[in-house]
């Protein structure tokens, strides 16, 4: 049921709007709404009871494993949450002086340090809101430093067919045309291809290290010699970063952008679909182009660097200075770990994979890249099941809710047909992958035996399978009160 | 280890199983000459108490000063239920709604915020969430260029009443598509765009107009006559609103003739605190007939297998995941969770409750207002009407005046003069419901001493 079926016109929770109703003395008539807004009129209890309960509709971290590969859905320490959200952080307006952000800027100052460490890169801009925001940074980077250099033939970017859908959109974003690299039959970027069509017309490449199909290119080296011989530059979408955090860093790797989701790597929580950040870093070439605004210390002193500071940058990307509470958790979050908790990162979210891979593949499974070693996420295909017992990788993935599981990402990337994307992370007990692990082994024995209760999955949900197709062609995207 | 739950047990049984003899073994694909060894330069680990003391110690250093700045971020009192709802782990850590089946409470929770954003804003349909106000209105313009095809310009007319840093955001993610913002000037007496200003434009291929209600210097637009110039040329109008004046004022959905066409803004004052900046949220709303242009997520009510009501994440096909570079939009991970606490806020205060706090705001900054111009020198630098903040212009320098200010722990408003130099000494002031009577008071006098020195 709807907020707004329970609402009842005049019921109000009085205590939370100021008990005087004062007089809009100073705005004429004209500029008035004439008709109140149709917003639910309920008591506070009444939506305290009503959100209680929606959340309860909801699988999530907290509440299940929730093994979503490229998403990296690893624990959300509280400490993050409650130490982000102490009352004089909440309270500091973003155009606040100088005198009263000494505090918060040391913390961004010092994530932003601790990201250059770690990613191998010269400066880091922590202003975008999101991976697809640091993507469309980094490109607009790319674009003014060849611009910069009067370099306007080139246009276009290069993007593996594997890439997250957000890659190529970004470089359309950034004016560029997309041309796509097939994956060789290994996994990795296949370097023929490449070399056919990188060339002075190529601004860059966009890559994901680990790929999406959950295997280390190998090829690396190879690959960054190529761009940069042509004049291209590199940029690492660093979606997958948990898989090599403290191990391998993208700077070494030659690449020359990056952006780090903080919402993967660095912990802060998804949200039900954000607010995310996704900072970027650069090598010494790209610096001048970074988005505004960063923070720059003096000696003891900390200041903002803004427009009048880097006339070269891209801009800014924010009103203010991105998702600053988020850049705070990410911050706590690093603290916490310290360069040991880092490096452990990658071992055990590594480790879970792989062990997972093995014991599914020893269960039957297919691996799509058997023969590779899967870094912090590894990928199945249910290619045969399809086509043998008419179950699907979507119907597998239904059945996992009734399990209590979270499904793994499914029909992604495009390459693989009828897949299964998993990451575990390396938050997960043994005790969770077994679990898991017992349940997908069950559930290829249900479509083995009887296909019918797969297909038909989830039973155990607030609601069954629901219709895509309808949702669309009949459109209700609101609430309308002669709707009821 | 922190947050990692292995024993060495675990570790020894798990590699004996994928058969390797350590984890070391597992980075053998990776090019040895690639791999970093310890990083020197990070700290080392602390516990949670430490870091508490850490964040403390840096939050307790910004102190807490009475806030009067406004431009943009609005220090409205939050009922206690809206962050306590929101930070429950089944919303702060549940990821984007792709499995709707096992989202319905987010799913729900996100169709009825566009619900009540249509209801506040008039128009027909919401998205789900933009990163913010400013990333909010260059989507907007990108979605007005797709969707006019009436135009074949790219030209967007965009008032120089507009908050700064929304020009310049929309300058930065709209400038690689060959899309030019042109600049409206303000009328220097009233403070707002003049409507005949537009005249010179008249009969040239514009794609939209943007128009903000209220503009950064808190002044009412004359939002009828630009959303109507607007369609008589042809152009669609964006407007640019915040939703707590949407309370009171008349919603872009009711403007001119036809209403406007898309409006987008910041969603902060709903539920969101000033938290530096963010996570804030971006909405955009928008008339039925250009759904299909709009960036971002969008939640639709369907039916499940049974009959029964459930939402799902719809026109999927506008999205980058589906399209790649054919999307509206690169846009992936939005603000979902500031959209349910907006949602909560919005629910609690319904519109009688967002109305008193609309007014409140009005009133408390016209108490101020008339507390700070009854000192010498300092006067009201437009006069036309305005929502919660206003324009002042001081006798001094701003910026000094404001700094004495601050080390007295007062934010007395926003120095105008980096964005505005045409103002002068001119300071952007806001008193929000929050401001309590001695809190003004105590501005008026510091602000006397300062001037008085």
């Amino acid at each position: 049921m709807l907020i707004y079926q329970q609402s009842r016109t005049g019921r109000r929770a009085a205590a939370q709007a100021p008990l005087e109703k004062s007089e809009l003395s100073g705005i004429p008539e004209a500029f008035r709404r004439k008709q109140r807004a149709d917003l639910p009129e309920v008591s506070e209890m009444q939506a305290v009871r009503h959100y209680t309960r929606l959340s309860q509709q909801n699988f999530s971290i907290d509440t299940q494993f929730y093994p979503l590969g490229s998403c990296t859905m690893k624990y959300n320490p509280r400490g993050c949450n409650s130490l982000a959200m102490l009352p004089k952080f909440l309270a500091r307006h973003p155009e606040a002086p100088a005198d009263h952000s000494q505090g918060f800027m040391a913390c961004l100052y010092e994530l932003q340090e601790l990201l250059k460490e770690v990613t191998g890169m010269q400066a880091v801009s922590l202003s975008p809101a999101a991976g697809a925001q640091g993507e469309f940074a980094g490109v607009a980077m790319i674009r003014a430093y060849h611009d910069a250099r009067g370099d306007e033939a080139r246009t276009e970017i290069l993007v593996p067919d594997a890439a997250h859908g957000t890659n190529p959109a970004s470089a359309v974003m950034c004016g560029y045309t997309v041309r796509e690299i097939p994956s060789g039959p290994d996994g990795d970027v296949d370097v023929d291809e490449l070399r056919k069509v990188v060339g002075p017309q190529t601004a860059g490449i966009m890559l994901t290290n680990p790929s999406t199909l959950g295997v280390f290119d190998r090829k690396i080296e190879e690959i960054a010699g190529l761009v940069h011989e042509a004049g291209g530059l590199l940029y690492y979408d660093g979606a997958n970063l948990n898989a090599i955090l403290g191990k391998v860093r993208p700077g070494d790797m030659g690449f020359d952008v990056i952006h780090v989701n903080l919402h993967k790597t660095f912990s802060t929580p998804h949200g039900g679909g954000g607010p995310g950040a996704g900072p970027v870093g650069v090598s010494k070439r790209l610096q001048p182009y970074l988005p505004v605004p960063m923070v720059a210390q003096d000696g003891d002193q900390y200041h903002w660097l803004t427009e009048d500071d880097c006339p070269e940058s891209i801009g800014r990307l924010s009103t203010f200075a991105g998702n600053a509470g988020v850049l705070l958790r990410a911050y706590i979050y690093a603290r916490m770990l310290g360069g040991e908790g880092m490096e452990r990162v990658a071992e055990y979210s590594t480790l879970n994979a792989n062990y997972m891979l093995k014991r599914l593949t020893d269960a039957g499974f297919d691996a799509a890249y058997p023969e590779r070693r899967a870094t912090h996420e590894f990928i199945l295909t249910l290619h045969k099941q399809a086509k043998q017992l008419g179950v699907n990788t979507m119907d597998f993935a239904k059945r996992l809710l009734d399990y209590g599981f979270h499904a793994p990402t499914t029909y992604f990337p495009l390459l693989v047909p009828e897949c299964l994307l998993i990451e575990p992370t390396e938050t997960e007990s043994r005790e969770e992958l077994d679990g898991f692990i017992d349940a997908l082994c069950s559930i290829k024995q249900e479509a083995e035996e009887n296909p019918e209760q797969v297909k038909g999955a989830p039973y155990n949900l607030p609601v069954k399978r629901l219709d895509d197709v309808r949702a669309a062609r009949e459109l209700d995207l609101a609430w309308k009160s002669d709707n009821d | 280890m922190p947050f990692i739950p292995h024993t060495e047990e675990d570790v020894r049984e798990m590699l004996a199983a994928i058969g390797v003899s350590d984890i070391e073994a597992l980075f053998d694909e990776i090019p040895p000459t690639l791999r970093c060894g310890k990083l020197k330069k990070l700290p080392q680990a602390m516990s949670e108490m430490e870091v508490a003391g850490l964040m403390s110690a840096r939050a307790n250093q910004d102190g807490d000063p009475a806030c009067f700045i406004g431009a943009g971020a609005y220090d409205h009192h939050i009922p206690a239920a809206v962050w306590q709802l929101a930070s429950r782990g089944e919303f702060y850590t549940a990821y984007t709604p792709y499995q709707a089946e096992a989202s319905q409470g987010t799913l729900q929770v996100l169709y009825e915020f566009q619900s009540m954003m249509v209801a506040l804003t008039g128009m027909d349909v919401s998205n789900a969430s933009l990163y913010d106000g400013a990333t909010a209105l260059a989507e907007a313009v990108l979605m007005a260029v797709r969707a006019n095809r009436k135009s074949k310009s790219r030209r967007i007319l965009i008032p120089r009443s507009l908050h700064p840093a929304y020009r310049r955001v929309t300058q930065a993610m709209v400038e690689n598509q060959g899309i030019e913002l042109v600049e409206l000037p303000f009328d220097l007496a009233g403070g707002h765009t003049d409507p005949a200003t537009l005249a010179q434009f008249a009969g040239q291929d514009i794609a939209a107009l943007v128009i903000p209600q209220p503009n950064y210097f808190g002044v009412l637009e004359e939002v009828d006559a630009l959303t109507d110039w607007a369609h008589a040329n042809k152009a669609l109008a964006i407007g640019v609103v915040n939703p707590v004046a949407l309370a009171v004022l008349n919603p872009p959905g009711e403007w001119g003739a036809q209403g406007a066409d898309i409006c987008c803004g910041e969603g902060q004052p709903l539920g969101a605190p000033l938290s530096s900046g963010g996570p804030y949220f971006g909405f955009m709303c928008c008339k039925q007939a250009l759904v299909r242009q709009m960036p971002g997520r969008i939640v639709g009510c369907t039916r499940d297998l049974d009959g029964k009501v459930g939402f799902t994440l719809t026109l999927q096909a506008r999205e980058q995941h589906i399209r790649r570079s054919k999307a509206t939009s690169n846009i992936c991970t939005n603000q979902g969770l500031m959209a349910t606490a907006a949602t909560i806020h919005m629910a609690l205060l319904g519109s009688d409750g967002l109305e008193r706090v609309a007014a409140a705001c009005h009133t408390n900054t016209q108490n101020l207002v008339q507390k700070l111009t009854s000192l010498e020198g300092v006067e009201p630098l437009f006069n036309r009407p305005v929502f919660h903040e206003q324009v002042l212009r001081l006798p001094i320098s701003a910026d000094g005046v404001l700094d004495q200010l601050s080390a007295m722990d007062v934010l007395g408003g926003l120095d105008l003069s980096r964005d505005y130099p045409e103002l002068g000494d001119a300071i952007l002031v806001c008193a929000t419901e929050k401001r309590v009577e001695p809190e003004m008071d105590d501005f008026q006098k510091k602000l006397q001493m300062i001037l008085s020195c």
